[in-house]
C-alpha cells in the first residue's frame, strides 16, 4: 500500500466497504514512486472521480493503470523534468498488412476465388506467361487479373486483348503491392464465383517479398537469362514460393545458365518448393503448369 | 524501397501507442529486425528519421535489435543457428532447413516523456 495516500494494495476497509482517505490538493510528490516500489503500473483506484488536484505529476490510464513519472531512478517526478518511461509494445511493423491480407484471405474464401500471386524482377515474361495462361484455359474457368505496376496499362492492356477482365493497379513510385490495393482492386473487379484470380505483382525482386496480399499461393517467375544465382542473391522472395516457374527454356541453347543450379539454389532457400520448367513463347511446360493451377483450385474446393 | 513503407507504417503505430499512454514525446525506439527478415535495417534508420518528422518521435533516437537466423534441421532433427538465407545446416551441412527464427519485424519498446 503506499503509504502516503493509501491507494494500491491492502486497501484499508469498514465492514467490508473500501475506504479512501485522500484528500484534495494533497501534495505528496516525492517519494511517491519510491513507496509504490515496483516499475509496473498498477491500478490506482481513487474513491471518486478526478475533481481533485494531483499534487504528483502522473497519467492515468483510460483501463485504469498508471503511469508514474516519479518511478524513475531518482524517485522523484518534477513539472517540466519528468522522467522518461519505457513501455513494451511488442507490435508486429507489418500487423496492419497482414490483418488486411487475412481479410482479403477471407474474402476470396467465400467467394470461391483461387488467388495467385505472381512474383518476379521485371522482364520475366510474366505478362506473357499469363496471356498464355488465359488462352490455354480459355472458358473452362472464369479468371480475373489484377495488374500491379509502377506507371502504365500496358499490361492491363494486354489482359484484356484477350478477353478476361483486368484492373490496373499504379503503384507511382511504391516498389510493391499491398494487401489493402488488393482488397480496393478485387472490390472494383469482383470476379465471377470460382474464378481463378492472377495478381501480377511489381516486377521486383526485393520489396513484394514480405507483402502479404490474402493469396491462396505465390508462384516466383525465374527466367533462364537472368542466370542461376538469382535464388541466393534474393532469397527472400524465393523462400516465400509455393513454386518457382523456370521460364524462357527455349532460350537455354543459347545460354551459358546452368538450370540445374538455379533449381537447386532455390530449393536452397525453400527446400520444398516445386519447380516447372516451361517456355511461355513456345507453350513447352505449359501443360504441367495448367495442371498445377488445377490442383491448386482442387485442394482449395476440397479445404472448404 | 519497401523500408519506406515499413517506416509510414512504424510511424503511425508509435504515434497510436503514445497517444495511448498520453506521452508527450517519444525519445527512444527500440526495433526488433530479425537478420531473416527482409528488411534492411540501415535503410529503416535512414527512413525512420523522414518519417517521424513533425511527430511526438521526431529526434528519438532508434535502437536496432538483430535476433539471429534459426533453422529446423530435417536431417538433423535439431534447431541450428544460420547467418542468412541459403546457409547450410552447420552440422550436417545440407540445406533442407526451415527457417524458425530472425524473420521477425517488430516494435519492441518506446521511451515515452
Amino acid at each position: 500500500m503506499c503509504s502516503v495516500c493509501g491507494c494500491g494494495d491492502g486497501e484499508t476497509r469498514v465492514d467490508g466497504a473500501e475506504v479512501r482517505k485522500e484528500a484534495p490538493g494533497r501534495d505528496h510528490g516525492q517519494g511517491h514512486g519510491q513507496a509504490h516500489g515496483g516499475h509496473q503500473p498498477h491500478p490506482h483506484h481513487h474513491g471518486r472521480a478526478h475533481d481533485h488536484a494531483h499534487g504528483h505529476d502522473h497519467v492515468h490510464m483510460p483501463d485504469g493503470t498508471v503511469i508514474h513519472y516519479g518511478q524513475g531512478p531518482a524517485g522523484v517526478s518534477v513539472a517540466g523534468l519528468d522522467q522518461p518511461t519505457l513501455v513494451r509494445v511488442e507490435r508486429d511493423i507489418l500487423g496492419k498488412n497482414d490483418a488486411i491480407a487475412a481479410r482479403n484471405r477471407a474474402h476470396f474464401a467465400r467467394h470461391g476465388w483461387l488467388v495467385l500471386n505472381l512474383l518476379s524482377s521485371p522482364g520475366s515474361g510474366k505478362t506473357t506467361l499469363l496471356v498464355k495462361t488465359l488462352e490455354a484455359l480459355g472458358a473452362s474457368v472464369p479468371t480475373a487479373v489484377i495488374e500491379g505496376d509502377q506507371e502504365t496499362t500496358a499490361d492491363a492492356d494486354r489482359i484484356r486483348a484477350t478477353g478476361v477482365p483486368a484492373l490496373q493497379i499504379n503503384t507511382g513510385k511504391g516498389c510493391h503491392l499491398d494487401a489493402g490495393m488488393v482488397a480496393d482492386a478485387t472490390a472494383t473487379l469482383h470476379p465471377p464465383h470460382g474464378a481463378t484470380v492472377f495478381i501480377e505483382n511489381v516486377g521486383n525482386l526485393v520489396c513484394p517479398a514480405g507483402f502479404d496480399l490474402g493469396e491462396a499461393l505465390r508462384v516466383v517467375v525465374a527466367s533462364v537469362t537472368e542466370g542461376e544465382d538469382k535464388p541466393l542473391k534474393y532469397p527472400q522472395i524465393f523462400a516465400k514460393a509455393d513454386l518457382v516457374l523456370v521460364n524462357k527454356v527455349d532460350l537455354l541453347p543459347h545460354l551459358d545458365v546452368d538450370v540445374e543450379a538455379l533449381v537447386d539454389n532455390a530449393r536452397k532457400v525453400n527446400p520444398g518448393v516445386a519447380v516447372i520448367r516451361l517456355s511461355a513463347r513456345t507453350g513447352a511446360g505449359m501443360e504441367a503448369w495448367l495442371r498445377w493451377i488445377e490442383a491448386g483450385r482442387i485442394l482449395k474446393c476440397a479445404a472448404e | 524501397m519497401h523500408e519506406m513503407a515499413l517506416s509510414r507504417e512504424l510511424a503511425a503505430l508509435i504515434e497510436a501507442e503514445a497517444a495511448k499512454h498520453r506521452a508527450a514525446r517519444v525519445t527512444r525506439v527500440v526495433l526488433e529486425i530479425g537478420v531473416l527478415s527482409h528488411v534492411d535495417g540501415g535503410a529503416m534508420a535512414f527512413c525512420f528519421d523522414a518519417c517521424t518528422r513533425d511527430t511526438v518521435a521526431e529526434g528519438a533516437a532508434l535502437t536496432i535489435e538483430q535476433p539471429p537466423g534459426q533453422a529446423w534441421c530435417l536431417d538433423c532433427g535439431d534447431t541450428v543457428a544460420i547467418g542468412k538465407r541459403g546457409d547450410s545446416c552447420p552440422c550436417c551441412h545440407g540445406h533442407r532447413l526451415m527457417v524458425t527464427g530472425g524473420e521477425d519485424l517488430r516494435l519492441k519498446e518506446m521511451e515515452l516523456v
